[in-house]
């Protein structure tokens, strides 16, 4: 304290103590600020705002009443989850036209998402945004979902979820960073070349499995670096880079002793 | 005969005794000597194949380790480890569960996996690097041919070794690896099908192809390996080394170190630094997570689903072949689809580098034995075939991993694969035309060296105003590097009739082996010969600072090689 004291008249005290305020004001504001309400029934408030956000950023290619033109599909019954997928990744609004809708940083915040969201659901019944006992990795069972995940979706998105090609520059993006909701979504609604896997086809107990399975994979390998998950072909990259790499420049080094 | 007294020569200490007591009763110390006094020329690229053998003997080391963990059954259990919690209760074959529970229960169980794999990787890279350099200097020239072909043979063995024991741990990826060599030998005109009834006991998958790969590969393989790494270093030893072309060094002489002290050291330092490097990769970095892929099961196949590298290229020859060319003749299906790429093309790239020095023998009749090797550059036709040959093998490689390139580069897969399908057939022969004309060019900047000396950057004015540039000549090692080479000639053949008019057996065959040694060795630079040394320096100072601008000689046949000036 006596440190403390003596410094007290030093000239920068005051910037110190400014930032020291500034920084319990923002803390304290973080705690307490109302986090975004996901509001379980839809209002008809958010609707509205729903409505004039998709009349300014989609109904270009969706149509001003999103019932499609030749550009874009109807949007007529494919449900929350759906804009909630597509908006939340930033596949929606489009960047730019191509094989896929590419994910970016997201265009609309968590407030207009939902606002979406609940506009297109007005339209027509649809599946609704999971909850988050439905993705919750730790209910799932990782095994079950590797079995499942083998047979459903390796094929697509790599045996652990590194991503894979398709035809004509289509892919099936990589799973790692995805989140949990996401995933879910994704197989409920079947966004661009993914096939639907709706809940007959995957329980919502099997989806989540999946989810427990892709969430393990985060946590990395137990041999050590991943390499990218990719397999033989990093492998043999690697095994070339850096075991020839290193032992050849061992090598040059021996050889060079002498002469 | 007995004395009592010792001779001088009698040894003293314990060492020297157990020494002498063996020399008597076998004559060791005569190899010994031999042996410890050979000398070894000192390159490092001559250690290239110590990568090979030294990742092999660490295969062995921790080959055996896996062997005492692993069982070859395909009988089916249900997983009950703790470890990886994706596997916990699944179905699946004894040597897929021998396969995990070596990894997560047994101590050191995946390090020693991770190492052996990695070793298997790096011994493959190893064997490649170690014949380029044989292949782009001449070495498998006359004494070494034959060694040229048992190395050839360990590359393939290498090949058989590595696919079985990658297909060993039961996995999907390494399954549906099998499920090609099972379509592959398919494919196979009239013996295919009973060709894979036979090698899987049935239809495939069966239960019997995983004992009988473990035999291949721990037993069959293996001792075949050895074998043939003892004839190979054997030859090499009895056939002495080869050495990089310098002053003093002939086809008669080896320059270099003896064995012991320097040679060995090298070699044992080398060794330890290649283990502690295979050593550092197993613990550090994941080779090849069955548990990722999960037990065989004939339905699933992942995306980037990929054999090991030195497979990729036949992976890539399938991948690139299209689908159409599957033809049914009188009910009997003709995969040429799978025949050609699989079969066909790699037996072409293997029957290449088993004939190419016999081919070169012959095209350019030499039948001298050779000790010093080639530099690349001096025998532009080897040197641009081996490139254009590593191009296709490479470009097949890449083709083996077009998804991951497709998703790697945001490029469309179909335009991938068409590229790929246009760039094996042109990329070679463009690599080809490139590297000899590269080759031909440093030949001609080397007879310009030789002939007119070193740039020094020192301008002098004359009295009369000219300007030249001064040239310091070569000194004589480093002119020896650059005129001591061989540049042959087309083969001469007698003519079609004989003075008589009768004609010749056997002409129509030189004439095609004649147009053979027309491609080898048509464009060529010949080295500067001491007359035209003594001519370009006769004019004493005078025309050592001004350089002439007469042509090199660049000997050209039909076709006219450009001029550099």
């Amino acid at each position: 304290m006596k440190a403390l004291a003596a410094r007290r008249h030093h000239r920068f005290a005051p910037v110190v103590l400014l930032l020291l305020a500034l920084l319990v004001t923002g803390g304290v504001y973080a705690a307490l600020a109302p986090s975004p309400a996901q509001a379980d029934t839809a209002s008809t408030e958010d609707i509205e705002t729903g409505k004039k956000l998709f009349q300014a950023n989609c109904a270009t290619c969706h149509g001003p009443n999103a019932e499609g033109t030749t550009e874009a599909p109807s949007l007529v019954g494919v449900g929350a989850a759906a804009v909630d997928f597509q908006v939340s990744t930033g596949r929606m609004p489009m960047q730019m036209s191509g094989p896929q809708a590419a994910a970016k940083p997201p265009q609309m915040d968590e407030e207009q998402t939902a606002a979406l969201a609940a506009y297109v659901a007005s339209l027509g019944p649809g599946p609704a945004i999971p909850t988050d006992e439905q993705v919750d990795a730790a209910e799932g069972d990782a095994a079950e979902g590797m079995a499942l995940f083998r047979t459903n979706c390796a094929m697509c998105h790599n045996a652990v979820g590194a991503g894979g090609a398709l035809s004509e520059g289509k892919y099936a993006p990589a799973l790692l960073e995805t989140s949990d909701r996401n995933i879910y979504q994704a197989m409920l609604t079947g966004p661009q070349s993914m096939p639907v896997f709706n809940d007959a086809t995957l329980t919502p107990k099997e989806k989540r499995h999946i989810i427990a399975y892709v969430a393990e994979q985060r946590d990395g390998s137990a041999g050590g670096l991943s390499l990218g998950n990719l397999g033989p072909v990093s492998e043999g990259l690697w095994a070339w880079i850096v075991g020839l790499g290193l032992i050849i420049g061992a090598a040059v080094w021996i050889g060079a002793k002498s002469s | 005969m007995s004395t009592t007294t010792p001779t001088a020569a009698e040894p003293t200490t314990p060492v020297g005794k157990a020494a002498d007591y063996l020399d008597q009763r076998t004559k060791v110390g005569v190899l010994t000597k031999q042996l410890v006094r050979k000398v070894f020329p000192d390159h490092w690229s001559f250690m290239l194949g110590e990568i090979a053998l030294f990742s092999f003997v660490v295969l062995l080391i921790s080959g055996v380790f896996l062997t005492m963990f692993f069982e070859p059954s395909m009988a089916l259990v249900h997983y009950e480890n703790e470890h990886p919690a994706s596997m916990q209760g699944q179905l699946m074959s004894v040597a897929f569960a021998s396969t995990l529970d070596m990894s997560f229960e047994v101590r050191g169980g995946l390090l020693m996996r991770q190492i052996h794999h990695w070793s298997a990787l790096v011994f493959m890279a190893g064997i490649v690097v170690h014949m380029m350099r044989v292949f782009f200097t001449g070495a498998f020239r006359k004494p070494r041919e034959l060694n040229w072909l048992v190395g050839t043979m360990l590359m393939i063995l290498g090949l058989l070794a590595g696919f079985s024991g990658y297909s060993l741990p039961d996995d999907v990826l390494s399954g549906n690896g099998l499920r090609i060599a099972d379509g592959v030998i398919k494919s196979i005109p009239i013996i295919g099908s009973y060709t894979s009834y036979f090698v899987f006991g049935g239809e495939f998958p069966g239960e019997h192809i995983i004992p009988r790969l473990f035999t291949v590969h721990i037993l069959l393989i293996p001792a075949l390996l050895l074998a043939l790494i003892g004839v190979h270093l054997f030859l090499m030893v009895l056939n002495k080394h080869t050495q990089y072309p310098g002053s003093g060094r002939t086809d008669k002489n080896v320059v270099g170190y003896p064995a012991v002290p320097v040679f060995a050291t090298k070699m044992a330092g080398n060794f330890f630094i290649i283990f502690g490097v295979l050593a550092l990769m197993g613990g550090t970095m994941a080779i090849n997570n069955v548990w990722n892929y999960g037990p065989y099961d004939p339905s699933p196949v992942g995306a980037g689903a990929q054999p090991d590298w030195y497979m990729l290229f036949l992976e890539g020859s399938l991948r690139l072949m299209p689908g159409q060319t599957e033809i049914v003749i009188a009910g009997y299906t003709l995969s040429l689809n799978v025949l050609v790429p699989a079969v066909i093309i790699p037996g072409l790239l293997f029957t290449f580098l088993f004939v190419y020095p016999f081919i070169e023998a012959k095209v350019t009749g030499d039948k001298r034995e050779h000790h010093v090797l080639d530099r690349p550059r001096n025998v532009p036709t080897r040197t641009g075939l081996g490139v254009a040959f590593l191009t296709a093998f490479i470009i097949l490689a890449l083709a083996g991993s077009n998804d991951l390139i497709a998703t790697h580069f945001d490029m469309s897969i179909n335009a991938i694969t068409w590229a790929f399908r246009i760039l094996f057939f042109v990329g070679p022969w463009f690599a080809f035309w490139i590297t000899k004309r590269i080759c031909l060019g440093l030949q001609r900047k080397d007879r310009e060296l030789v002939l007119h000396g070193h740039e020094t950057g020192r301008i002098v004015r004359f009295a009369n105003g000219e300007y030249i540039e001064v040239h310091r000549p070569l000194d004589e090692h480093e002119r020896w590097l650059r005129v001591n080479y061989e540049a042959h000639a087309p083969l001469e053949i007698e003519p079609a009739t004989d003075a008589r008019g009768v004609r010749r057996r056997g002409y129509k065959a030189d004439r095609r082996w004649q147009r053979l040694s027309r491609f080898f060795f048509e464009d060529r630079v010949e080295p500067v010969t001491p007359s035209e040394l003594e001519a370009a320096h006769s004019h004493g100072e005078h025309d050592e600072l001004e350089p002439s601008h007469g042509s090199p000689e660049l000997v050209s046949g039909s076709r006219s090689v450009e001029q550099e000036h």
